[in-house]
């Protein structure tokens, strides 16, 4: 049987499950910045997750791709772990803000350059600037059958099987490979990979392709960083919280249940 | 003449309350831009929903009757889209931000090199240039982005429930059935089948019961479930919701999942249990009138946008609560 080829694409983003206090919004320069560790965009695990799933009945050689300005292998290397075989990074300074066609771009020129492929799967959203379009705008820049918000993928006689999710339910629908498929969390958490793992990595020789912009023949027409005017911090969402008391459990439900009879 | 473009959306031929909101957001914006303000429907049988947006204050409805189109199918719509854009050629092209225009939005917006914007929760003219400015949360809503665009027409998808539907006015509509070349040769993802599930609708819930990765276990949710039950018993609508990672361990569906990818609610009353409160749950529940957080950390982040908070293992709380409730009936 032929190996199938597949191509993950992981966005490196600040952490989006940071307590809302590690985050600050400094609006003269235009940033977000948020104290915690960077991390693979959560969807983009799930798409890495679908893909290992698939390798575990077909025969697959997995490879993650990252467009961004200042790539982390340490951050990336989770990817690797969990047991992707291939880590690819293009990192240019001028990569930070692209916009959502650019970015889309970039990845299209770089998955060409890599070769034939079956799959593309990518996220459903970046968890930092929650755009929901990146994969979608891929497909159609290489012409590919492309399905959104799949719960499951498989793979069988050159076709990808997906259900996806539909206001009513779930669809199920079929494509003939090469195919692009949007992921979603209901595929599943990427399995657990230790930190020891991790880190018992950093000694190891991984096989990390790096890519310059140079390498891509990139037209400065499709490149185009976005137009942001200004950047605001949210709206005060807090709100003076009585603690309901008691010396016990018993007690505290007992006041709560007035309190909600009150409210209802 | 400027035209803002609206697409309509459907639920079994009724047009959905997102539609009305994108009439109003339409509205607004061409107060200050001038023009016309006009509607795209697609599907078949379309004479109620035509019959309902004939109320509101549209100048043109744009009909495009197709049985390829009954059911929502991407690569139809996307082609029948694209066709009808480049027809009309409107300044403004918004849609809502629901699954369907989240779908096709993207795909457009890269067949006509223009920028969308999704997920907005704002639009207004830039009397300067005459381009759009499109205010939209980011890092999950700790963040607001604004921005603009480049390419025609402007692109952008909506925020349900963020503007208020339109009120119906006597307008005088004129109703275009347009003519396009469809086929199914552009369909490359055939449909094999639906599996339709039962959708609990929490946005029409009075009371949301609200379960997190704290209730530990798939069985656990029977007691929420009993709470909702009671509640209901007494006259008052309620459901149970739930966070992400519910939906993740499978044990509850993703239409009970509340919050920025899952459905946005504003209950008379949310009780958020053994939900931490991370940013992206807050954005869909913070609008509650008011919201009850149980929680054994004092120091997560629920506690901070509720009106109260209980210290304590849920389990606890919630049996006395329902044996509260059951000694009342
Ligand atoms: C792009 C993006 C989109 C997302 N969209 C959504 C979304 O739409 N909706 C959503 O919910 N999340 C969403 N998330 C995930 C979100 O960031 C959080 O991971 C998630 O909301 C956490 O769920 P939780 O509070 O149930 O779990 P946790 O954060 O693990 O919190 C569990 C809580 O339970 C408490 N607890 C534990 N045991 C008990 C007990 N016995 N009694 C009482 N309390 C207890 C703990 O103290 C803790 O506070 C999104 C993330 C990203 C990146
Ligand atoms: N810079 C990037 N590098 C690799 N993949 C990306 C990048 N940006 C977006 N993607 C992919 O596209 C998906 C949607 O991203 P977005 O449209 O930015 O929300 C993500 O989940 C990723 O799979």
């Amino acid at each position: 049987m032929k190996e199938l080829k597949i191509i993950v694409c992981a966005k490196q983003i600040p952490d989006p499950e940071a307590p809302f206090s590690a985050v600050t919004v400094d609006s003269k320069k235009k940033e977000v910045k948020v104290d915690a560790p960077e991390v693979i965009s959560p969807y983009d695990e799930n798409a890495l997750e679908a893909a290992l799933r698939i390798k575990e009945s077909s025969k697959a050689f997995i490879t993650v791709l990252s467009v961004g300005s200042s790539l982390s292998d340490t951050v990336l290397r989770k990817a690797i772990a969990a047991g992707a075989d291939q880590l690819v990074m293009v990192e240019d300074d001028s990569f930070g803000r692209l916009d959502s066609y650019s970015t889309a771009y970039v990845l299209s020129k770089a998955i060409s350059m890599l070769g034939e492929y079956d799959l593309i799967l990518t996220g459903r959203q970046a968890g930092d600037w929650d755009w929901g379009q990146v994969g979608l705008i891929l497909g159609e820049i290489l012409g590919l059958p492309t399905i959104n918000m799949a719960a499951g993928i498989t793979v069988r006689d050159g076709h990808v099987e997906v259900s996806r999710l539909v206001p009513a339910g779930l669809e199920l629908v079929e494509a003939k490979m090469p195919a692009l498929v949007t992921v979603s969390n209901e595929v599943g958490e990427l399995r657990y990979v230790s930190r020891s793992k991790i880190l018992g990595m950093l000694k190891k020789r991984i096989p990390i392709k790096k890519v310059s912009k140079g390498d891509l023949n990139l037209e400065p027409e499709f490149l185009n960083t976005m137009e942001l005017l200004e950047l605001l911090p949210p709206s005060d969402m807090r709100r003076d919280c009585v603690i309901v008391e008691g010396a016990t459990g018993k007690e505290k439900a007992e006041r709560l249940f007035e309190i909600i009879k009150q409210i209802l | 003449m400027d035209e803002i473009l609206i697409l309509a959306e459907t639920k079994e031929t009724q047009i959905e309350k997102s539609t009305h909101e994108l009439i109003q957001a339409g509205r607004e914006l061409k107060s200050a831009l001038g023009g016309i303000l006009s509607c795209l429907l697609l599907g078949e049988g379309m004479d109620g929903a035509v019959k309902d947006l004939e109320q509101y204050p549209l100048d043109r409805i744009y009909l495009l009757e197709n049985p390829l189109l009954k059911d929502f199918s991407p690569d139809l719509w996307v082609s029948s889209l694209e066709q009808a854009v480049r027809n009309l050629k409107p300044k403004v092209f918004i849609m809502a931000h629901s699954p369907t225009g989240r779908e096709v939005g993207p795909r457009l917006s890269a067949r006509l090199k223009s920028t969308l914007t999704t997920d907005c929760i704002g639009l207004r003219l830039d009397p300067e240039d005459r381009r759009i400015v499109r205010v939209k949360p980011i890092y999950g809503g700790n963040a607001v982005a604004v921005l603009k665009g480049k390419g025609n027409p402007e692109l952008i998808t909506l925020r349900k429930n963020v503007y208020s539907p339109a009120a119906p006015e006597g307008t005088k509509t004129e109703i275009i059935k347009l003519q396009l070349a469809l086929s199914d040769q552009v369909v490359k993802v055939k449909a094999l089948r639906t599996i339709f599930r039962e959708q609990v609708e929490l946005d029409k819930a009075e009371v949301i019961i609200s379960g997190g990765r704290g209730i530990g276990a798939k069985e656990d949710f029977q007691l929420l479930e009993r709470l909702a039950e009671l509640i209901n018993q007494r006259g008052i609508k309620a459901l149970v919701g739930c966070s992400r990672p519910v939906v993740d361990k499978g044990w509850l569906s993703s239409d009970h999942q509340v919050g920025l990818t899952g459905t946005m609610v504003a209950p008379g009353l949310y009780v958020a249990v053994g939900i931490s409160g991370a940013i992206q749950h807050l954005v869909g529940m913070v609008r509650s009138k008011k919201i009850v957080a149980i929680n054994t950390d004092p120091n997560c982040n629920m506690f901070k946008v509720a009106d109260y908070g209980v210290i304590e293992d849920y389990k606890e709380i919630l049996h006395h609560l329902i044996s509260k409730l059951e000694g009342l009936s």
